[in-house]
């Protein structure tokens, strides 16, 4: 057992960590600050100005895709650094949708032209993706979807409803899982996997407000929408597998143990400056105690995590214990952002950034802290909800 | 980056796993608790034999030189086997200390007869009003002469009753919960001035009270300089508390397991009862429990234990966290068990009350998580390099 950095993994830390501070833009930064305080929608050009930054570089955007395709290839210890600077120095992190989910669908099971056509966006952060999977039917049981693809000539007429759509007010490009085959055996059997371009005519976009107010997801309309067949990845009926295939390249890395880290070392300082019973909050013991025992959970999931990396780079594949880092690390995400809510009191009320109010109140520190915890509650419930990820290990792991 | 065994790691984990196969089946391992003595001295030949009586001590004095990965190694598959054999007293606790204060003679003659195993040892430190303290001491020793003269009492003092030797903490000076003062001796069990009241455990180990009336101990048995013996006693209490840890990762890898395999087979309404999404969940939290377990485990192995706040901070997120996930996979393997569960004859409660005693061994979850907290509440903990560091 050897759980030491290498002395080129070290000179590779030193090198991320250099490569952020020269790179990463001040204006970026103070941008992403102030709209997040005052709850208030990223740009386009926010989520992806850093994107584009390390699409310049040696392919560190696409940290897990091979060199043949443009990206960094890191080994798992290098993903491992590469996530903890980028956390560590609270950088905005890359959207997944092109990176870590279509990207990888399309260089495994895509044809060359597809290739040629899509990766080089993707990986340089020009095209932005979003994703069309689930619908108002289908949540947990995806393979129920109805949104329909009729072969017509050249171009499959895309008709239905997708939701939870992230980000695509932005989007320019969508991939979808559609029904090909409505009277296949089993409803798994009549799914295609179709890259639709935004800007075609009878796509529509509706955003949805969640409970903090902030735009995040949409409802996404596809009415007689016309696709050309190209936009088929590998064959028809055949979407359910690369569909897996991407979810379980979602999960990994849905840890977020680096960044639930930086979240616990801000609550420690936001709790040095809460005065409760005359005495800083991070004295007082059941404050204390809480912390204590996120840190203790999220201790053993790094080891966790660091076992699967470990295990991945011998060869042997992440699989459904990726499930595990899912349940783990949102439960940890939703009660860091619970303890962020909880240490600065009254504070937590302050709605801002409405049209109501423009103005900073209180600590600089405690704004939009409840937002954030609200939207928090994702976490237990998108990627699969955490008991759709206790199915799958019952199964795949205990099979029972 | 690597969490696998080194070849040599691999041949002891191999060796002690084929012990416990071959040696330590169900019917076996209930006559060696239920026999007068409560363990087996053929077993303890064994374990000499086999080298693992040696396996921490330094080569200069026969011993492998193994480190925290090879005690975890034993343990774990120690724990499997819910062996009873005072291996945990003996090597790693009496044995860690000996090694780490005693004298070139003191170690020249005691562990060479340890590793062969001629003799065993045991650590009497607990008393009845310290609980977990380990700077709680009561017990006195006076110098007269060339003599120190000891009385008190001490409590709960594991495999006490097959030992040769107690090492005994003392306070020669300074107040009762004073870390400075106090004085470790190692004495004959056969003294006089010594009574040792034996006893069976809940979990079907032995311990004893032990009785210090007027003990007579020359200053030659002093382990380590008068006064000073408190941080190799915190020391050599978290190493052995990692061992413990280690032994209930094995428990409860086996109560996960066995459970598991359990609900699999037990039918009720027609069907097996694995198939009800309820007993499933449980079951996968089992799981989740026992490899947050383990990871934190191996957090605690890999850790660097030559820097004290290190190792402190280390032990104490393991014992904590694991003490945790005892309480869960124990509970809930009685409860998946049914009416299975709480009977003494099938092995399932065995194994959860033995992971419940290790539970309060050396500190329980509130004690450790204070300690935890006691360490890291001052501001904000550098977590930047916490992965840096190598132990094989």
């Amino acid at each position: 057992m050897d759980t030491a950095f290498s002395n080129e993994d070290l000179k590779f830390q030193s090198e991320i960590r250099d490569f952020i501070k020269t790179n990463y833009p001040q204006e970026l930064r103070d941008s992403i600050n102030s709209k997040r305080k005052l709850g208030k929608e990223l740009s386009r050009e926010d989520l992806t100005a850093w994107h584009k930054i390390l699409g310049k570089h040696n392919g560190w955007s696409a940290p897990s895709w091979p060199k043949q395709y443009g990206g960094a290839e890191f080994t798992p210890t290098q993903k491992y650094i590469f996530e903890q600077e980028c956390a560590k120095a609270e950088c905005q992190y890359i959207m997944p949708f092109g990176i870590n989910m279509v990207g990888p669908v399309i260089y495994t099971f895509g044809n060359e032209e597809q290739k040629a056509q899509h990766l080089p966006g993707i990986l340089s952060g020009e095209v932005f993706w979003c994703q069309g999977y689930s619908e108002p039917g289908s949540g947990s049981d995806l393979a129920s979807l109805k949104t329909s693809a009729v072969k017509e000539g050249d171009h499959y007429i895309v008709n239905g409803q997708k939701t939870w759509t992230t980000m695509a007010q932005y989007a320019d490009w969508i991939f979808c899982l559609v029904r090909t085959n409505p009277d296949a055996e089993k409803p798994q059997q009549g799914i295609s996997f179709l890259l639709i371009d935004m800007k075609t005519p009878g796509v529509t976009v509706r955003p949805i407000k969640l409970m903090d107010g902030s735009h995040e997801v949409n409802e996404t309309w596809f009415d007689n929408v016309k696709v050309p067949v190209e936009n088929l990845i590998g064959q028809e009926n055949m979407g359910w597998t690369y569909a897996k295939f991407l979810l379980a390249h979602e999960r990994s890395g849905i840890a977020g143990v680096a960044r639930s880290k930086k979240a616990i070392e801000r609550i420690k300082q936001i709790a040095s400056s809460e005065m409760s019973y005359g005495e800083p909050l991070i004295q007082d013991p059941a404050f204390k105690a809480k912390i204590a025992a996120a840190e203790l959970e999220l201790s053993a999931l790094e080891y966790t995590e660091l076992r699967t990396l470990a295990k991945d780079s011998a060869g042997k594949g992440p699989g459904p214990e990726s499930s595990l880092l899912k349940i783990k690390g949102t439960d940890i995400q939703q009660a860091v952002t619970e303890l962020a809510m909880e240490a600065v009191g009254y504070y937590a009320n302050p709605h801002l950034g409405t049209t109501l109010s423009n103005e900073y109140v209180g600590p600089d520190y405690a704004t939009n802290l409840s937002g954030t915890y609200f939207n928090f509650r994702k976490a237990s419930i998108y990627g699969g909800s955490n008991e759709i990820q206790r199915n799958i290990i019952a199964k795949m792991v205990l099979g029972l | 980056m690597n969490f696998d065994y080194t070849e040599e790691q691999t041949l002891l984990d191999n060796m002690v796993t084929s012990f416990v196969r071959d040696n330590y089946d169900w019917d076996t391992r209930c006559n060696i608790v239920k026999s007068e003595e409560g363990w087996k001295e053929e077993n303890w030949k064994q374990f000499a034999e086999l080298g693992l009586l040696g396996v921490p001590f330094d080569e200069a004095y026969g011993g492998l030189g193994g480190k925290s990965t090879d005690l975890m190694i034993v343990m774990e598959q120690f724990g499997k086997g819910l062996v009873v054999e005072p291996y945990l007293p003996t090597v790693i606790l009496a044995g860690g200390l000996i090694s780490k204060l005693g004298s070139e003679e003191q170690k020249n003659l005691i562990i060479p007869e340890i590793i062969s195993g001629k003799i065993r040892c045991a650590f009497a430190y607990a008393e009845p009003q310290s609980r977990f303290d380990l700077n709680d001491v009561k017990t006195s020793a006076v110098l007269n002469g060339d003599d120190y003269v000891l009385n008190g009492f001490k409590s709960v003092v594991f495999g006490a009753g097959m030992a040769s030797h107690l090492i005994i903490s003392a306070r020669t000076e300074g107040e009762q919960r004073s870390e400075s003062g106090i004085t470790l001796f190692i004495v004959d069990t056969k003294s006089e001035g010594l009574t040792l009241q034996n006893y069976p455990t809940i979990d079907e180990y032995r311990a004893s009270e032990v009785i210090i009336e007027n003990l007579k101990v020359s200053k030659d048995n002093v382990l380590g300089k008068v006064n000073m013996a408190y941080d190799a006693i915190e020391e050599i209490v978290d190493i052995s508390t990692i061992a413990a840890c280690s032994e209930a990762v094995g428990i409860l890898q086996v109560l996960k397991d066995s459970t598991t395999e359990y609900c699999k087979n037990r039918k009720q309404f027609g069907q097996s009862i694995a198939k009800n999404q309820v007993i499933q969940h449980r079951l996968v939290d089992m799981m989740i429990e026992y490899e947050q377990a383990k990871s934190i485990l191996y957090m605690a192995v890999t850790a660097d234990l030559t820097n004290s706040d290190e190792r402190r901070k280390a032990v104490s997120a393991a014992k904590a966290r694991i003490g945790k996930a005892i309480k869960f996979v124990g509970e809930s393997a009685i409860q998946l068990h049914g009416g299975m569960g709480v009977v003494d004859e099938y092995m399932v409660s065995h194994y959860f009350k033995r992971a419940t005693m290790i539970g309060v061994l050396f500190g329980n979850t509130d004690y450790h998580m204070k300690r935890y907290m006691t360490l890291t509440q001052s501001g904000i903990s550098s977590s930047d390099e916490a992965i840096s560091v190598s132990v094989t």
